[in-house]
C-alpha cells in the first residue's frame, strides 16, 4: 500500500479524523492501563512496608 | 501441594509460587504483545489496500474486530477461572478472574468506541444499533456488574465466590443475548447493516485482523500477570513469604 | 419436598398480604412510569402506538426489578432465612416457593393491569391480548433471573442499585421477546415465534435459577 505521502497517510482518504481517533484512543487506553497498573503495584507496595513497618514498631513495644 | 523433588502441574496453583512465576513470563508476553501489534499495524496501514465501498475508513476493522473478539474471549476465560475456583475453592484461580475483569471491559469499551467511529463515516449516526454493537455494549454491563458487585462485597471469599456465580450466569446469557439481539436487529433494520465486510473481506485483511487478535491477546495475559501480581501482594500481606518480598523491595 | 413448597409459597403470600402497601406501591409505580412516556414524547396515537410494547415492558421490567428488594431482604433481616438454610429441605425448593410467590404478588398484578395501560396507547385488542401473554409468560422469568441478583447482593451496601446493574443486562433477551411479540403482532407477522421462545425462557430458568439463587444464598450466609 503506497501512500504516496505524509499528507494522504495523515488524511486516510478523509476519513482521518475517525480512523486517528480510533487507533489513538485504543493506544491511550491501553497506556492508561499499564499506568494504572504500574501505579497500583507501588501504592500497594509502599503500603504494604508501611504496614509491615508499623507491625514491627507494634511487636517491640 | 508440591511433591518434593517432582514437578507437579498443582504447583503453582498457590499465589505464593505463582508470584514469581507471573513476575518472570510478563516481559516475554508483553514483548510479544509489541512484536504482534507492530506486524498487526504494518499489515493494517501498509499492507492491506484499499476498500473498494468504505475507503480507508475500514482500518479501524483492525483494531474493532480484534478488541470485539478479546472482550468475548476474556469473559469466558473470566468465567471459566470463576467458577474453577468456585468449585475447587483455589483463592489463586478467583484472583486470576478478579484481574481479567479490567482488561476485558477496556476491550469492550474499545470496541465500543472503534465502532461507533467506525459507524459515524459509514453508516451516518454515531451509534448503530446493530447486533455486534449493541451486544458489546451489554458485554459492558456485564464486566462492570462483576466489577461493582466484587468491590461492593467486603468479605473477600464471599465477593470471589458471588462474582463467580454471577460470571457463570453471564457465560450462559451470552449467547442468549447475541441472539436475542441478533433477532432484534435483522427484524428492525433489515439484514443489510452488518459491520463486518466478510463476504468482500481480502486475505490481507483477515491476516492483519488475526494478527492484531493475536497481539491483543498476548496483551492482555501481559497485563493480567501484572494485575495478578498486584492482586496477591494485596490480598495476603499477613504471610511471611509477602513481608520477605516486601522487605526485599524496601 | 411438595409440602415444603407449599409452605414456603403459603408463608410468603401471607406476609406479602399483611403488607398490601408494598405490592400496591409497585403497581402504582408501573402505572405512573407508562404515564410519564406520553407526557415525554407526545400524546400522537401512532407515535404512541408504536412506541406502546417496549414502553410497557420496559416498565413492566423495572417495576418487577423494584420488588426484588422484598423477596430476600426482610426474611435476612429477621433471621429467618438462616432458619430455611438450617432446616434440612431441600433449599432450591424453599427458594422456587419464595420466587413463586414474589411473581404472584408483583408480576401477576402487572399482567391484569397491562390491557388498561394498553389501551392509553390505542392498542387493538388482539394486541393486548398478546401483551398479556407476553407478560403472563415473561414475568415469572424475570422474578427468576432476577432472584438470583437479589441472592447475590443480600446485605451488601447499596444493593438497590447493584441489583439494576446485575439483572438488567440479564433481563434484555426478555425483553426483546417480550415487547417482540405484541410488535409482530401490530404489524401483523404474528408473535408465535415470540412467546415460544419466551415460553423456553421460562423452562430454562425455572430449572437453572433457583438452583444458582441457592448457591448465591449460601454464599451470603455462610
Amino acid at each position: 500500500m503506497n501512500w504516496g505521502s505524509w499528507q494522504n497517510f495523515l488524511a486516510m482518504g478523509g476519513y482521518g479524523l475517525y480512523v486517528w481517533g480510533s487507533y489513538a484512543v485504543t493506544l491511550i487506553v491501553l497506556i492508561a492501563e499499564i499506568a494504572a497498573l504500574v501505579m497500583r503495584r507501588r501504592g500497594a507496595i509502599e503500603r504494604l512496608a508501611k504496614y509491615y513497618a508499623a507491625r514491627r514498631r507494634n511487636d517491640e513495644t | 501441594m508440591s511433591k518434593s523433588g517432582r514437578f507437579s502441574f498443582f504447583y503453582f496453583s498457590s499465589p505464593q509460587s505463582f508470584y514469581p512465576l507471573a513476575g518472570a513470563l510478563q516481559p516475554w508476553f508483553a514483548a510479544l504483545a509489541a512484536i504482534l501489534c507492530a506486524v498487526g499495524l504494518y499489515i493494517s496501514f501498509f499492507v492491506a489496500p484499499t476498500d473498494a465501498q468504505q475507503g480507508e475508513s475500514y482500518r479501524i476493522i483492525f483494531i474493532h474486530v480484534p478488541a470485539a473478539w478479546m472482550s468475548m474471549f476474556l469473559y469466558l476465560v473470566m468465567g471459566f477461572w470463576s467458577g474453577v475456583g468456585l468449585v475447587l475453592n483455589t483463592r489463586l484461580s478467583s484472583m486470576v478472574a478478579t484481574a481479567l475483569a479490567p482488561t476485558g471491559a477496556l476491550f469492550t469499551f474499545i470496541a465500543l468506541w472503534t465502532g461507533a467511529l467506525w459507524g459515524k463515516p459509514t453508516w451516518g449516526t454515531w451509534w448503530v444499533w446493530d447486533a455486534r454493537l449493541t451486544s458489546e455494549l451489554i458485554l459492558l454491563f456485564l464486566y462492570i456488574g462483576f466489577m461493582a458487585l466484587q468491590s461492593a462485597i467486603d468479605d473477600q471469599r464471599r465477593a470471589d465466590k458471588a462474582g463467580a456465580v454471577l460470571a457463570l450466569v453471564g457465560v450462559i446469557n451470552i449467547p442468549i443475548i447475541y441472539f436475542s439481539v441478533k433477532w432484534w436487529s435483522t427484524l428492525h433494520q433489515g439484514a443489510s447493516v452488518s459491520m463486518t465486510s466478510a463476504p468482500t473481506m481480502a486475505k490481507t485483511m483477515l491476516l492483519g485482523m488475526l494478527i492484531m487478535a493475536l497481539g491483543f491477546w498476548m496483551y492482555s495475559i501481559a497485563a493480567t500477570l501484572a494485575r495478578v501480581r498486584c492482586v496477591i501482594l494485596e490480598r495476603e500481606r499477613n504471610t511471611d513469604w509477602v513481608a520477605a518480598e516486601i522487605g526485599a523491595q524496601a | 419436598m411438595i409440602r415444603a413448597l407449599g409452605w414456603v409459597l403459603r408463608r410468603d403470600l401471607l406476609l406479602a398480604f399483611r403488607r398490601r402497601g408494598d405490592v400496591v406501591n409497585a403497581l402504582v409505580f408501573f402505572v405512573i412510569v407508562v404515564s410519564l412516556f406520553p407526557l415525554g414524547v407526545g400524546p400522537e396515537a401512532s407515535q404512541l402506538r408504536s412506541m406502546a410494547p417496549g414502553v410497557l415492558w420496559v416498565a413492566a421490567l423495572l417495576a418487577c426489578m423494584l420488588s426484588l428488594a422484598r423477596l430476600f431482604a426482610p426474611d435476612h433481616q429477621d433471621g429467618s432465612l438462616e432458619q430455611m438454610l438450617l432446616s434440612g429441605e431441600p433449599l432450591v425448593v424453599l427458594v422456587l416457593g419464595k420466587t413463586i410467590a414474589h411473581w404472584l404478588m408483583s408480576g401477576l398484578p402487572l399482567v391484569l393491569m397491562a390491557p388498561l395501560l394498553g389501551l392509553q396507547f390505542d392498542l387493538p385488542g388482539d394486541a393486548l391480548a398478546v401483551l398479556c401473554i407476553s407478560l403472563l409468560v415473561g414475568t415469572p422469568v424475570l422474578s427468576l433471573i432476577g432472584s438470583v441478583g437479589a441472592a447475590l447482593t443480600l446485605g451488601v451496601r447499596g444493593s438497590g442499585v447493584l441489583v439494576a446493574l446485575l439483572v438488567l443486562p440479564l433481563y434484555v433477551p426478555v425483553l426483546i421477546f417480550g415487547a417482540g411479540a405484541v410488535g409482530a403482532t401490530v404489524t401483523g407477522t404474528g408473535p408465535e415465534a415470540h412467546l415460544l421462545l419466551l415460553g423456553g425462557f421460562l423452562a430454562l430458568s425455572l430449572v437453572l435459577a433457583p438452583w444458582a439463587s441457592a448457591a448465591a444464598l449460601r454464599i451470603a450466609m455462610e
